[in-house]
Parts: C-alpha cells; structure tokens; sequence
C-alpha cells in the first residue's frame, strides 16, 4: 500500500499529526517510480536531487504556514516548462533542451509549496490520444499493461493511476486531459479557455490549449485548479473572472440541478457498455434530486473538421519556432540557412506532427484561406452556439468521456464510427471553449470508464459540485488498478 | 477526390521549412487529399452573415501600464544556443547556394 491511497486532506492530517514528513512523501514517490515505472513507463525526466532539497525546506515551514496542497508532490507534461529541467514535448526536435524561466502554473505551484517530482510523457507535441506518438516510449495503461492509457496526456493519466504520485497536470486541446482520466480511472478537468494561463506551455493550438488538473477524487481536483487557475499578465488570453473558493460548496447537493443530455453524444459508435454506464450514471443524478431531459447540439457533427483545419493551422504558425537555431536539436552537414531549417525540422519532428503541419500550411496558404480556415471559424461560431442555448435553460450537459474503454497498444481505432464518435464527445467543448471534468463511472472488462460533465463558460464550480455529489454517491474511484500494490 | 499533385505538396513543404523526399510528397499528397476531402463537409453549412470565432472569450485588447521590465539576461538566453561566437547566435550562410 502507499500513502498516495490518500486524499490531500488525509495527506495534511498525517503531515500535522507528524505521522510522516515531506520528504518521506517525496521519497515515496521516487521509489513508487522506480518500482513501477519501469510497466507504466510514465516519466521522461526526475527532478529528484532538487525536489528532496526542496522538501527538506519545506518541512521546515511552520505548519500554520501551510495550505491545502503544501508539501504533496506532483508531476507535471512535458509541454510544460519547468526551469533547469529538460522539457521535450516528447519530441526529438527538443532534446536536450532545458527551459531557463517557469511555466505561470509551476510557479504557482512552487507558491502553493507543492513539490515537482518530474516531467511526464505524451503524444509528441501534444499531437494524438494514445501516447504513441511519443519519440521516447510507450507510456501503458495501469489497469492493463496491453492498453494505451490515452492522449495526449496520457502519461499524466497513467501515474496518477499507477499511484506513482497523487496529481498531476495535463493539457487539453481536443480532449487530451479528459480521455487519458477516462481510460485510466482517473478525474481529469479541463477549465474554461482563459481560466488558466497559458505562458510556458508550449502551444499547439493556441485558441484551443489549456492546462487542468489530473487527481484521484473530484476534491483534490477543486483544490489543484484553484491553486493554478487566474489571470497573468505574460498570457493576454487569460480571463480577468474571479476564481472562486471551489471547496467550498462541495457538500453532496444537487437537488434541482438541471442536466442535459446530448442524443448525439449516445450515437452511433458508442458502444453498449459505455451507454449502460452513462444511463446507470443519470440515474444516480436523478436519484440526488437533479432533473435529466434530452437536447441536442446539431452542428456537433462538423466538429472534428473544423478542429482538424484549426488546430493544424495554429500549430502550423506555432510550430514554426522550431528550427534548429536557438534551442533543440540542429541538423547537421547542411550547406546554409534554408536546408538547416528543412533538415532540422525533417529530422527533428515526427511523422503526425509533420501531417498537421503540412496541413494547416495548405489551409493557410493563399487560396484556400477562406475556404478552409476562415469557414472553420464559422463553424466553430456555430459550435458555441449550440452551447450556449443549451446553457440557457441547463446547468450542466452530461454524457460519455469516450466511446469505448481504452485500446489495446498499436491497435489504432479502425471503425469509422468509433473513431468519429472518439472525437465528437471531446472536440467540440474546446471549440465553445466550455470547461468538462471527466470522472469515474464504471468499468468494462477491468478497464476504466469515464463521465463527463460540461458546464457554462466560468462555471467550473456547478461541474464540481455535480462530480462530488456523484462520486459521494458511488465508489468507482475507490477502485486501484492491480499494479498499484506492486507485483 | 481534391487530391493534391505532388508539386503542389511540394511547394506547401516548401512553405513549412521541410526538407521531403519523392516518396513523402506521394504519402502527404495522398492523406492531405483524404482530410481536405473530409473538410469539403464543412461547405454543407450556410455560414453567410457568421462571425469567424478566433476564440471564444470577449477579449478584444489587452494593455498593460506603459512600464519597462527587465527581460532575461543574455547570458541565460544563450544557453540553449548550439553554436555560438561573443554572445551572438551563429548560422550557417544565408546567401548560398
């Protein structure tokens, strides 16, 4: 058993009790990682001569001192940069690369006395939901080493699951924090665009990315977002809205909730299992007192190609800062500038993100600007405003995080509708820009299955106090995967 | 189906700063034909008179007070550089061919 079976309240208990300390929280991690990260094969750097320094400090701060997440360790993506530690994107054009300033989330964290264990893989540059696509490895789902854990966040996902350390933080461009929660059991949440700030993830699609939060229970989720949430002035897309005290109304109410449910989010594609889990799931809700009604958002269908021409488009501009000269890797033996730049890049990017970035430079390019891009900006007008009339009259929207529980390893989804169905419950809440938690909610076969619920832009406060209440009411997430008690 | 003709995946690599080979420019043509294919669904929908979104928040500008504030030092900023001469970045030649 490890410690990191307990909540963050249970973990400050034992710390002011004096039942352990810091750095024997910190040490836990590390020798949770040696134990099992050798399956799970989450992390691609430890930050451990400085995090057991750091923790030695902080158990020298008075306890009165603390807050809520002081002293818990966690583990952060590798698009997120983290000062003298190597951050690669899981790319190969970035090795080596060691950022020399904080992310605004990690500084934050370093505020909130959290301490950073290390960086965790993903689909390289944040490009697929499988973790797969990493230059590095294979990150495996804990609940089934045969099964991918998602992406992109995967690995983010995983550890957590794995018990290898009790939060991490993600990000979430189409899904890339929600599906990996999904498939590995865990709860993931991705905030309101502009929530969270943005300065030192490295972008992909600018109008779409945001950081959240992966953790073991709906709480310690509220806590983690609260500490990383509000506005910077280094991300002018950050929203200046209040962020509220999250914990505080999580009390198990949610009598008079209004809940909508999507008919095209239980579509074709979705399989039987996952329908069972959602209607058993409503069922829950109305038993606390919520009211459930169907709705429908008619331009959900066209979501994927919008995202597909916008996010590569973006990625297209923002990826173009990778060319061999300042930072990363650098191609060698070339005759000047211009085949150092195609050569660099060529070598330095993989095989998905050169697809995307051809694509968003086709869409870009003079001819097929409007056609493609500025009607895939229409489209997602079209989007939001399917939400927002939802909104008008519901609190919350609820469905299915993913079609199915989590692949096998290089089984790419072959079934159109499955894959199309993949998308269309994740995709189209990035595009209104509405934040969705995923928790949770059932299993099928041993692997993991997840809820999810969406909420008003800034209302990531009603999403928590409905995934407590339905937690509180369940014990999916009491569950560990076998791996967690070692082999 | 729109499939792209090799030279035009070519130039659009040329574009992207990617060095491709024959065989890749077969391999893009055929799956940016496939997505740009895809994307022609988009064309269904009657989008006369609908803002694009560039995103979806209320903000138009942001401005800050008009205050100088130190950057990163120059030393710190080269540390990444690979090669490099009295503190400057060094490239390959430009005019060469």
């Amino acid at each position: 058993m490890t410690l990191f079976e307990r909540s963050a309240r249970e973990l400050q208990q034992g710390l002011h009790n004096g039942e352990f300390t810091i750095a024997d929280l910190t040490n836990e991690a590390f020798s949770r990682i040696e134990k099992l990260d050798g399956d799970v094969q989450a992390f691609l750097a430890l930050n451990k001569e400085k995090a057991q320094t750091q923790a030695k400090e902080l158990d020298s701060v008075p306890k009165g001192e603390r807050g809520p997440l002081f002293g818990l360790p966690i583990g952060i993506k590798d698009n997120i940069v983290t000062e003298g530690l190597e951050t690669t994107c899981a790319s190969k054009i970035l090795q080596g690369f060691i950022p020399i300033y904080d992310a605004t989330v990690v500084k934050k964290l370093q505020q909130a006395g959290m301490v950073t264990i290390g960086k965790l893989n993903m689909d390289e540059f944040a490009m697929g939901s499988s973790n797969e696509n990493s230059a590095y490895k294979t990150t495996k789902n804990p609940w089934n080493l045969e099964h991918v854990p998602g992406g992109s966040s995967g690995a983010s996902a995983a550890s957590v699951a794995a018990g290898e350390i009790p939060f991490s933080l993600g990000s979430d461009t189409g899904g890339s924090i929600r599906q990996p929660a999904a498939y590995c059991g865990v709860v993931g949440m991705k905030p309101t665009y502009g929530r969270v700030s943005r300065f030192g993830l490295v972008a992909y699609a600018s109008s779409l990315d945001q950081i959240g939060p992966i953790t073991r229970n709906v709480y310690d989720n509220a806590l983690l977002l609260e500490a990383i949430a509000g506005v910077d002035p280094n991300d002018s897309t950050s929203a200046d809205v209040p962020v509220p005290n999250y914990v505080a109304n999580l009390n198990g109410d949610i009598k008079g909730l209004r809940v909508a449910v999507p008919k095209e989010f239980l579509g074709e594609g979705v399989s039987e299992e996952v329908r069972q889990s959602i209607r058993e799931a409503l069922e829950v809700l109305k038993g606390l007192g919520a009211t459930v009604e169907e709705v429908s958002l008619p331009h959900s269908k066209y979501a994927l190609a919008a995202y597909y021409i916008l996010a590569s488009s973006e990625a297209s501009s923002n990826l173009s800062r990778f060319d061999g000269i300042r930072y990363g890797f650098r191609a060698e033996g070339v005759k000047n500038l211009m085949e150092l730049y195609k050569e660099t890049r060529a070598q330095g990017f993989g095989e998905e993100v050169k697809l995307r970035i051809m694509l968003g430079t086709y869409s870009l390019s003079a001819g097929t600007y409007d056609a493609y891009y500025k009607k895939a900006q229409q489209v997602r007008t079209l989007i939001k405003e399917d939400y927002d009339k939802v909104f008008e009259n519901y609190d919350v929207i609820v469905g299915p995080t993913a079609p199915t529980a989590a692949f096998k390893v290089g089984q790419n989804i072959n079934d159109p509708l499955t894959m199309y169905a993949n998308d269309i419950l994740t995709i189209p809440i990035n595009l209104a820009g509405v934040p969705a938690i995923s928790i949770p909610c059932g299993f099928h076969e041993g692997l993991p299955l997840g809820l999810q619920i969406i909420g008003k832009h800034f209302d990531e406060e009603t999403i928590y106090r409905t995934a407590y209440a339905y937690e509180q009411a369940t014990d999916f997430h009491k569950q560990t995967p076998q791996i967690w008690e070692g082999k | 189906m729109a499939k792209l003709s090799k030279e035009e995946v070519k130039h659009v690599a040329h574009l992207a700063r990617l060095a491709i080979t024959d065989e890749d420019a077969e391999k893009f043509a055929e799956q940016l034909g496939k997505i740009t294919y895809f994307a022609e669904q988009l064309s269904e929908l009657d989008t006369t008179n609908v803002a694009p979104t560039s995103h979806v928040l209320p903000i138009v500008n942001v401005m800050r007070e008009d205050i100088a504030v130190k950057g990163l030092d120059r030393d710190v900023m080269m540390l990444n550089v690979k090669e490099q001469e009295n503190g400057q970045v060094k490239v390959p030649p430009i005019l060469e061919d």
